[in-house]
């Protein structure tokens, strides 16, 4: 190594992975889906596309992306759910990677919740 | 990239339980779930509660689970990894609560600590240098080489009041200020990694769970006071760290870390490693330089010190795995940062092994000047079985006991001193009522009499008498004069040995004598051990009243020696009895007792 840029690099690039390693309690929590239903419809590439971006934007020190269990509302799976601390939970149902890529982008990292996709704006009677 | 790390402990006591299995099983499980592409293994050093182990975190949840079995893991597989689901039964149960599952770092086992020297252990994977570079990793070496001259480095451990973490508690920037004032065309930097005490073993945790922070550590010493070569002396018995060692150091060779113009600022240092045999009197920093030069590991007189004149004639720095485990943190977070924590003279953490009586058995970094209560009571999780403390041994052979009366004690260096034990490298053996603490300092002096280098007479032959004395205490044969022998034999291999061994050989006798003196005088003048412990002082009996004659205990006495029909009391022939204890923890109605 012969210069503190090569080190920086190294160090930049892994932070993002080694960040999934943290404990924090005022992280926000995007929390997938993962029951049968979910993995049925097509929860997995939604969770590895989250987990991918959030760790290439560096986001990992203030996003963790863990997966759960059924949250019972079957028929609208692929959900996600965004929970930070102080606000009140958004669920995004009927999720794809792109959808997921949107919601990295304009939520998570534009602070912009994507009312389009999330469960107030269906219709559930 | 992967969704999800699976942390497995792969330090020596969770590899003893069997976590390679676990890994190679959880591996093969991973892939047949078709998930390899988004689930990272990782084997990590140790985590610290080595009484649970194997440990497995899963993150980014962190889920702490604990005891883990190879049956356990296509279950963590299927519903954990694959459909998030936690398996409840093997969570580590302090982390349960009614709300729901806490996280790792509230449970009071992690809460109390303050891990700096430990900070990598059981986060990063000790065998890839990205992690522990992302982490902060060779930022310190990078720092002091562009940006700080040697004696700025060196002023920096001065006023961050860093000691010696091997046990003597030497003002480490003070060691590296003599070096440096020597003049010689060879320096060398050591790291005393030959950790012998019974019971300690931070350096090895740390060699183990991240080996490059003591790399990092001896460069930084190489710059500050002038040398390009250091050795690590490690003992031969600790293979996981010096397989890990040898990784570190390749790696750090391959990203030219370590070797010629490091970072482009002309700087050279390089490390190798030197494998000892596990001889303790090899931890003594003579022996130890004795032993690297290829000689037979015993000590010489100081001075010259080596810092004047140490391996190969030339000055020389040795430091222990802890203390260099510290440095690059100093140096990136500044001297008052490390300065604030700790007592007036003993400044920031440190790490103890916690043994014996105690709840979670593991290691455990604390602020100096944490109280010996906390750290047995809170972190430790107290002592099993609602026994009561009696003491605490620091300090392995060369420390001494602090009883119950000194239990809210903060603890750092001059505290312990003054008590009469030490910080050695930091064991701590908790004892609880039913030790006998004669026997533990027979147990203490034939350690040393073992590891006695035979080069001085005192330290020889003294050890040796001063234990035969102990065995005639615990056999109920010595007398009220070999007592007085014993004590001043201690003061005199003491004041008349060669070398650190010998010189601290007594105290484990000395601190005994001073606050458990009228135990030695109920084992001579009683002939009694009061906590049981002493075969010899001892004889089985059966409560007549209590015994209901089941025969349970004459069917397991190994030596034929109890009697007695169905339905009535039984007896023990105390001639036949070889006081194994059989009986007693047979008995279903607490009929039997010894005395």
């Amino acid at each position: 190594m012969k210069s503190l840029e090569e080190l920086k690099a190294i160090r930049e690039k892994m932070q993002g992975q080694l960040g999934l390693r943290a404990e924090d309690h005022n992280h926000i929590r995007v929390v997938v889906g993962m029951a049968t239903c979910g993995i049925a419809s097509g929860a997995r590439p939604v969770l590895t596309t989250l987990s991918n971006l959030v760790q290439e934007k560096n986001l990992t020190d203030k996003i963790s992306v863990t997966q759960t269990g059924c949250i019972g509302l079957c028929q609208y799976e692929p959900i996600v759910e965004v929970m930070a601390p102080g606000q009140p939970k958004v669920t995004y149902i009927k999720m794809n990677a792109e959808k997921a890529a949107e919601v990295v982008e304009r939520h998570l990292i534009g602070g912009h919740i994507v009312d389009e996709y999330t469960l107030n704006s269906a219709d559930i009677k | 990239m992967y969704r999800s790390h699976v942390l497995v402990c792969g330090g020596t006591g969770c590899t003893s339980s069997g976590s390679q299995q676990i890994m190679d099983t959880l591996k093969e499980e991973i892939k047949k779930a078709g998930l390899e592409a988004e689930v990272s293994v990782v084997q990590t050093g140790c985590h610290g509660l080595c009484a649970l182990g194997p440990i497995m975190i899963i993150y980014p949840d962190a889920t702490f689970y604990s005891m883990v079995k190879v049956e356990d893991i296509p279950e963590i597989v299927n519903e954990h990894l694959l459909k998030g689901r936690v398996v409840t039964r093997l969570l580590y149960q302090e982390t349960v609560t009614p709300a729901g599952v806490k996280a790792l770092i509230d449970t009071d086992f992690y809460k109390k600590q303050h891990r700096i020297a430990l900070r990598n252990c059981g986060i990063i994977n000790p065998e890839i240098i990205e992690e522990y570079i992302a982490t902060g990793g060779y930022a310190a070496l990078g720092k002091v080489l562009t940006e700080m001259t040697p004696d700025e480095v060196i002023q920096c451990l001065l006023d961050s009041g860093l000691r010696g973490r091997g046990g003597g508690g030497f003002p480490t920037g003070l060691k590296w200020k003599l070096a440096k004032q020597n003049d010689a065309d060879q320096k060398y930097v050591c790291c005393n990694a030959d950790e012998g005490d019974p019971g300690a073993f931070m350096d090895r945790s740390i060699l183990e769970g991240d080996p490059h922070a003591v790399l990092e550590a001896m460069a930084i010493a190489g710059y500050a006071i002038g040398a390009s070569q250091g050795y690590i002396y490690v003992r031969a018995e600790y293979p996981i760290a010096v397989e890990r060692l040898k990784i570190a150091i390749n790696q750090a060779r391959e990203m030219e870390l370590l070797g010629k113009d490091i970072f482009g600022t002309g700087f050279d240092f390089d490390i190798d490693l030197r494998l000892g045999a596990g001889a303790f009197v090899c931890g003594e920093e003579t022996a130890l330089m004795m032993s690297i030069e290829g000689n037979r590991g015993e000590p010489r007189p100081r001075p010259p010190f080596p810092a004047q004149k140490g391996l190969f004639g030339k000055p020389t720095i040795l430091n222990n795995v802890e203390t260099y485990a510290n440095i690059p943190q100093i140096i990136l977070n500044g001297p008052e940062w490390f300065s604030s924590m700790g007592t007036e003279k003993s400044k920031g953490t440190k790490v103890f092994a916690l043994g014996g009586k105690i709840h979670n058995t593991g290691l455990v970094e604390i602020p100096m000047g944490t109280t010996l209560r906390e750290v047995i009571e809170e972190i430790g999780g107290g002592i099993p079985g609602g026994k009561k403390f009696k003491a605490a041994q620091t300090g392995g052979p060369s420390g001494g006991c602090i009883p119950a009366s000194h239990y809210d004690i903060p603890i750092d260096y001059d505290n312990l001193i003054a008590i009469g034990s030490m910080m050695g490298s930091g064991g701590l053996i908790v004892m609880d009522e039913t030790d006998c603490m004669v026997d533990i300092a027979k147990f203490f002096l034939e350690f040393t009499v073992e590891e006695s280098c035979g080069k001085c007479t005192p330290c020889r032959i003294g050890t040796k008498r001063m234990l035969e004395i102990l065995t005639k205490i615990t056999k109920g044969t010595a007398t009220m004069e070999d007592l007085d022998k014993l004590e001043e034999l201690c003061y005199y291999v003491k004041e008349n040995s060669a070398c650190g061994l010998g010189q601290t050989a007594p105290n484990p006798v000395l601190s005994t004598l001073r606050y458990f003196r009228d135990e030695y005088e109920a084992h001579i003048k009683e002939k009694r051990c009061p906590a049981g412990v002493c075969k010899a002082l001892l004889s089985y009996h059966i409560d007549a009243e209590k015994c209901r004659g089941c025969t349970l205990c004459a069917r397991n006495c190994p030596a034929n020696a109890i009697t007695g029909t169905v339905r009535n009391p039984h007896v023990i022939d105390t001639d036949k009895c070889i006081k194994c204890g059989a009986c007693i923890e047979k008995c279903k109605f607490g009929a039997i007792y010894k005395q």
